[in-house]
C-alpha cells in the first residue's frame, strides 16, 4: 500500500444502504474515514452505526452502494481475507472462553500461517504492548480474567495481524468506569503510536470526545453531522446533534480545545504565572483548569517542548470560548 | 444372587450381548445424530421438521416399533440395533443443535470478523464449546438404549432381556431379577462413564 496516493482514505462509504426486512438501517451513509485517523461513529441505539461499522468487514453487506478498503470495494474481496486483515474487536464476550490467552491473540496469525516462532513472539509483544505481562498473563483462560483485562486481550487479539485498519464496536461497553478511563486512555496512545486507521462504535458522548479527531453522529442511518469534536461541539448542524453532544456544556466544550489554540488568539496580557506548574500545549483547557483549580492561580504557564511558550489565564480560556461558540451557525 | 452364582457364564453371555447392541446402537446413532443436529443449528428452518419427526417416532411405545421393525427387517440382531438406534436420534439430534445453537452469539461474530472460515468456525469454536452439551445428550441416549435393549431380547436379540423373559414364563423370579439388576448396573456404569467425562470436558473450557 505504500505506493498509493496520501489522498486514498482508508475507508470510503459510498451512499451505503443496509436494509433489512424491509427497515433501512443504514439509510444512505457518505463517510471517507482518513488514513490514520480515529473516527468515531456516535449515536444512540438502534441508530445504524453497528450496522454500518459490519458493511466494513463484509459481516453484513450493503444492500446498495459501495465500501471501498483502502481503494478497493470490498465485494470484490472475498470475505475470509479481507476480514484477516481488518482489525476486530467487540466486548469483552468475543473471546473465546475455551482458548488461553495466547491461543486467542494467535487466531489470526494462525489464520494467516504465520510460523510457530513468529506467533509466540508476535503475541507476548502484543501482550507487552496492552500492559499485561506475558509470563503472567499467557497461559490464562478468559474467565480468569478482569473485565478490563479482557479487553486488552480483545484489543491484543484485534491487532495481532498488524492490520492497519481497526473495526471497534463498543469494545469498552463492559467495563467500569475508571477500567474504561485507563483503557481509553491506552486506545488513544496506542493509536498515536501505530499509526492505525480506527473505526470505532460507542454511544458515549464523552467517550466519543475523548478518543475521536473525528466523528460522525449517526440518526436514523444517517450520518446528521461528521467532523472534529470542536466542530460537532461548538457548531452542531442540528438540534439533535446539539441535544446528544450537550453543546450547551461549557466543560465539554473546554476539553476539546487545546491549550494552543486557545493561546494562539490570546490578547489579554498575562504574563505572570507561578513557577513550576506548568501545562503542555497539547493539553486541553480543561487540563489547564485543573491545574490552576490546583495551584489556586488563575493563570499557568505552557510549555511545548519542556520550554517555555507562554501564560494562560481563566480570561484567555473564556475569550476562546467565546471565539469558538460566536460563530455557531444556527 | 444364588442364580448369579450359579449361571455365571449365562449371565455374563447376557451383560455381554446387551452391551454390544448397545454400544453399536450408540456409534450408528451418533453418526447419525452428529450431522443433522450440525443441520439443524445451522438451518432451524429445517431443523424443527426434522426433531418433529424424531419427536413422533420417540413416543412410538418400543414393542410396537419392535413389532413393525421385525415385518420389514425379520428377527435378530439388527432389528433390535434399528430401533435403539431411532429412539435416540431425538435426544441425540436435539443436543447436538442445542450445544451448537448455545455457543455464544458475541464469540460466533467474533470468530467470523477475525476471519474464521465456516469450517474452522465449525471444528475449532462451535466444536468445544458445544461439547460439554453435547456428552450430556449422549449419557442420557446411552442410558435410554441400554434401557430399551432389554426388549431387543423379544426379536431374539439377545441381551439381559432374554434372562427377564425367561424369567417371567418360567415363573423364575431369581432369573428375572438378575437379568433386570445386571440391566440396571449396566446403565448406572454407563451413566458414571459419561459423567466423568461430562466433567472433564466442562473444567477445560
Amino acid at each position: 500500500m505504500t505506493g498509493e496516493p496520501a489522498k486514498s482514505p482508508a475507508l470510503r462509504f459510498d451512499a451505503v444502504v443496509h436494509s433489512y426486512g424491509g427497515r433501512r438501517g443504514v439509510d444512505g451513509v457518505t463517510l471517507d474515514v482518513a488514513a490514520g485517523s480515529f473516527c468515531v461513529l456516535l449515536g444512540q441505539s438502534g441508530c445504524g452505526k453497528t450496522t454500518l461499522l459490519k458493511t466494513a468487514n463484509r459481516l453484513l453487506e450493503p444492500t446498495s452502494g459501495h465500501v471501498f478498503v483502502e481503494g478497493v470495494d470490498v465485494m470484490s474481496i472475498p470475505p475470509v481475507l479481507l476480514r484477516r486483515r481488518i482489525g476486530y474487536a467487540i466486548q469483552a464476550v468475543g473471546l473465546f472462553p475455551h482458548m488461553r490467552v495466547r491461543e486467542n491473540i494467535a487466531v489470526v496469525p494462525e489464520l494467516l500461517g504465520w510460523d510457530r516462532a513468529r506467533i509466540a513472539a508476535r503475541v507476548d509483544e502484543l501482550l507487552d504492548l496492552v500492559h499485561l505481562p506475558p509470563a503472567e498473563y499467557r497461559d490464562r483462560f478468559p474467565r480468569e480474567l478482569s473485565g478490563g483485562q479482557q479487553q486488552r486481550v480483545g484489543l491484543a487479539r484485534a491487532l495481532a495481524g498488524d492490520p492497519a485498519i481497526l473495526l471497534m464496536d463498543e469494545p469498552f461497553g463492559a467495563v467500569d468506569a475508571i477500567e474504561r478511563a485507563h483503557l481509553q486512555d491506552e486506545l488513544a496512545s496506542l493509536h498515536l503510536r501505530l499509526g492505525k486507521t480506527v473505526l470505532f462504535v460507542t454511544h458515549d458522548v464523552e467517550e466519543a470526545l475523548r478518543l475521536a479527531d473525528t466523528i460522525a453522529v449517526m440518526r436514523d442511518g444517517r450520518v446528521e453531522q461528521s467532523g472534529s469534536p470542536l466542530e460537532i461541539l461548538a457548531r452542531p448542524a442540528t438540534p439533535f446533534v446539539a441535544d446528544l453532544v450537550g453543546s450547551h456544556d461549557a466543560l465539554r466544550l473546554l476539553a476539546v480545545v487545546r491549550v494552543a489554540d486557545a493561546l494562539d488568539g490570546a490578547t489579554s496580557g498575562s504574563t505572570s504565572a507561578p513557577a513550576g506548574a506548568a501545562v503542555r500545549s497539547d493539553a486541553t483547557l480543561r487540563d489547564a483548569l485543573s491545574m490552576m483549580a490546583q495551584t489556586g492561580e488563575a493563570s499557568v504557564a505552557v510549555e511545548r517542548d519542556g520550554a517555555r511558550v507562554g501564560v494562560i489565564g481563566v480570561d484567555d480560556m473564556l475569550a476562546a470560548l467565546r471565539r469558538i461558540t460566536g460563530d455557531r451557525g444556527r | 444372587m444364588t442364580y448369579f452364582l450359579g449361571h455365571q457364564s449365562d449371565v455374563w453371555l447376557a451383560v455381554g450381548q446387551h452391551a454390544l447392541i448397545s454400544l453399536v446402537s450408540l456409534v450408528i446413532a451418533l453418526a447419525i445424530a452428529i450431522p443433522l443436529g450440525v443441520l439443524a443449528a445451522r438451518a432451524p428452518a429445517a431443523g424443527a421438521p426434522v426433531l418433529g419427526v424424531l419427536g413422533a417416532i420417540y413416543t412410538i411405545p418400543s414393542m410396537a416399533l419392535l413389532g413393525v421393525l421385525v415385518l420389514v427387517e425379520g428377527l435378530g440382531f439388527w432389528t433390535a440395533v434399528t430401533a435403539l438406534v431411532a429412539y435416540a436420534q431425538m435426544i441425540l439430534v436435539r443436543n447436538v443443535a442445542a450445544g451448537i445453537a448455545g455457543v455464544d452469539r458475541g464469540v460466533v461474530e467474533a470468530a467470523r470478523g477475525l476471519g474464521m472460515g465456516a469450517w474452522q468456525l465449525f471444528w475449532r469454536i462451535e466444536r468445544p464449546l458445544a461439547t460439554a452439551v453435547f456428552i450430556a445428550g449422549v449419557r442420557v441416549a446411552t442410558v435410554s438404549i441400554v434401557g430399551i435393549a432389554s426388549v431387543a431380547a423379544w426379536v431374539g436379540a439377545g441381551g439381559l432381556g432374554t434372562l427377564i423373559f425367561a424369567g417371567i414364563d418360567q415363573g423364575n423370579d431369581a432369573k428375572a431379577v438378575t437379568g433386570a439388576i445386571a440391566a440396571m448396573l449396566l446403565a448406572l456404569a454407563a451413566d458414571a462413564l459419561l459423567r466423568a467425562l461430562e466433567r472433564r470436558t466442562a473444567v477445560s473450557r
